[in-house]
């Protein structure tokens, strides 16, 4: 949000530097159980994002002092790959990807039944192999769906989408250059079931409104995006022919909603 | 359930009557110490209280304790950024300030709680970092801001804000150190940080510790002079409803029109 630039990010018919509208998602694709040893595990591109989970657990809890008598703990570890930005980034975690972790684990959480599991950890680890703006809430759908591929009992499956403020208006789900040059951002989770907000963060500069447009927007992206993430776990899990009742099911429902075509 | 029970250690046994107790007395609109729920606790500053530091502020909300100081060094500038100065902004939970703080590095908790005031200070731009250039692209200042968490009540988030606003607000560049005249930091917005927690079904400002402890989930909302938004955080594992955000947008907004004038005189 602090870099000043000239870039003109949305043009005169109002299209965006990668020709998207301004209520537009990238493309999404989601795919389940693509790790052998892990107990669940996901894989989401998301624009240019590229990102890998895997689930552990419910296990025991180590080091002992973690665990908790009543409940499962649940440590997620957001990590960038060195490799995944322009600039080279240092190996292991930072003082942002801790902070990240931090709520990603806490918006996991608050779906999962962690009361069935005393003293064990379900630790999620999330690997951003390819980051292009928006991996925090990425990587937190994705973990979403390994949990549930590992068989993890939760409320519902929490997804997220991001908007932010470019060229000043309001617009969903930035990429590399509206995040760098953009005015604000502002992730989102939500539990699609209840619609109530698990995670979320805001900076750079918003008046109330344009905060309850950014919101009302990144509320019905991640609606579309629950529906993405069952999909993928009907793919995997579904016989064939089932496989094609989901999939025309899924056309008919998007293209009611051309909004995010 | 039932091993569930059996296997509950007794402090689970006594945060769970306490949660118990706060959400029962918050159904009725109160709070353990008596407060409204839009009420701040007692908020006492004392500036200066570090004179080798370039500012500092000695805060006081409630019983909790923040000494936040402000060092002003020169640096080399970031490659991106040649012709602006640098905030760089740390906290630390020393085992001083609670039983349950441990020494050592920073934790997940300290990160957040200095990444969250930086937020609120970096984009409300309340300083004025492209005066703070001694050599273009070669030397500016960096603003260092350390957050020492003294005496824990809860509510750091917001006793460490004020404690660094304040302290930035009294702080003055050491520019005799390259020949030329000290001047004060200049400063363009205040921010103001406005944290909530939600107990039962009930939001309530400037949670205590006691409150802390049984709180889901807990919004910070930072606004600046013009009531825009500038930085937020959501934490714990429990959920808002949007209609609950909102309303915790507004709050800020109120109380951060206030307490810029009563806490800041500005």
């Amino acid at each position: 949000m602090s870099m000043v630039s000239n870039i003109k990010l949305i043009d005169e018919n109002g299209l965006r530097i990668d020709g998207r509208k301004f209520n537009e998602l990238r493309p999404i694709k989601i795919e389940v159980g693509v790790l052998n040893r892990a107990d669940g595990s996901a894989y989401i591109e998301w624009g240019g994002n590229k990102i890998i989970v895997a689930v552990y657990g419910p296990r025991e809890a180590f080091p002992k002092h973690t665990q908790n008598p009543s409940r499962a703990i649940v440590n997620a570890r957001y990590n960038m790959a060195a490799f995944s930005v322009d600039e080279r980034k240092r190996p292991g975690p930072d003082r942002r990807a801790i902070e990240i972790s931090k709520i990603i684990g806490e918006a996991l959480e608050s779906a999962i039944f962690v009361e069935q599991y005393p003293r064990t950890s379900i630790d999620v680890y999330i690997e951003v192999l390819q980051a292009d703006a928006g991996t925090r809430i990425a990587g937190l759908t994705a973990a979403s769906v390994a949990l549930a591929d590992a068989g993890i009992p939760m409320k519902d499956m929490i997804v997220g989408c991001a908007s932010g403020k470019v060229d000043g208006k309001i617009v969903l789900d930035l990429n590399k250059e509206e995040d760098n040059y953009g005015q604000a951002d502002v992730p989102l989770a939500i539990i699609p079931r209840t619609q109530e907000v698990v995670l979320l963060q805001m900076d750079g500069n918003l008046t109330r409104e344009e905060f309850e447009q950014a919101i009302e927007m990144s509320k019905k992206a991640a609606l579309f995006i629950s529906n993405l993430q069952k999909e993928a776990l009907l793919a995997k899990y579904s016989r064939p022919e089932e496989k094609e009742e989901v999939k025309e099911e899924a056309e008919q429902e998007n293209h009611g909603d051309d909004d995010h075509e | 359930m039932e091993m569930m029970i059996m296997s509950r250690s007794s402090d689970e046994i006594v945060y769970g009557l306490k949660r118990d107790y706060l959400e029962k007395i918050s159904s009725g609109g109160n709070r353990i110490d008596g407060r409204k729920f839009d009420e701040y606790r007692e908020i006492k500053i004392t500036t200066n209280f570090v004179t080798r530091a370039e500012g500092s502020a000695d805060v006081r909300l409630g019983n909790t304790r923040v000494l936040v100081g402000v060092k002003i060094e020169q640096g080399e500038p970031f490659p991106d950024t040649p012709n602006s100065g640098i905030l760089t902004t740390n906290a630390e939970l020393i085992p001083m300030a609670s039983p349950t703080f441990e020494s050592g590095p920073p934790n997940e908790d300290s990160i957040e709680l200095a990444r969250v005031v930086d937020r609120a200070i970096r984009e409300s731009k309340m300083i004025d970092l492209d005066k703070l250039v001694i050599t273009p692209g070669e030397k500016v200042w960096v603003v260092f801001i350390d957050i020492h968490v003294l005496d824990y009540d809860g509510n750091l988030i917001d006793a460490s804000t004020i404690g660094a606003v304040s302290a930035l607000l009294e702080a003055k560049v050491p520019a005799s150190k390259v020949g030329q005249e000290d001047f004060q930091l200049p400063i363009n917005h205040i921010p103001v940080m406005v944290t909530m927690a939600k107990i039962g079904s009930n939001i309530m400002v400037d949670p205590s510790l006691e409150e802390e402890e049984v709180a889901t989930a807990r919004i910070s909302v930072a606004t600046d002079e013009n009531g825009d938004l500038v930085a937020m955080q959501k934490g714990l594992s429990g959920s808002f409803t949007v209609e609950e955000i909102f309303k915790a947008v507004d709050t800020s907004i109120e109380i951060g029109k206030d307490f810029r004038k009563r806490v800041f005189g500005r």
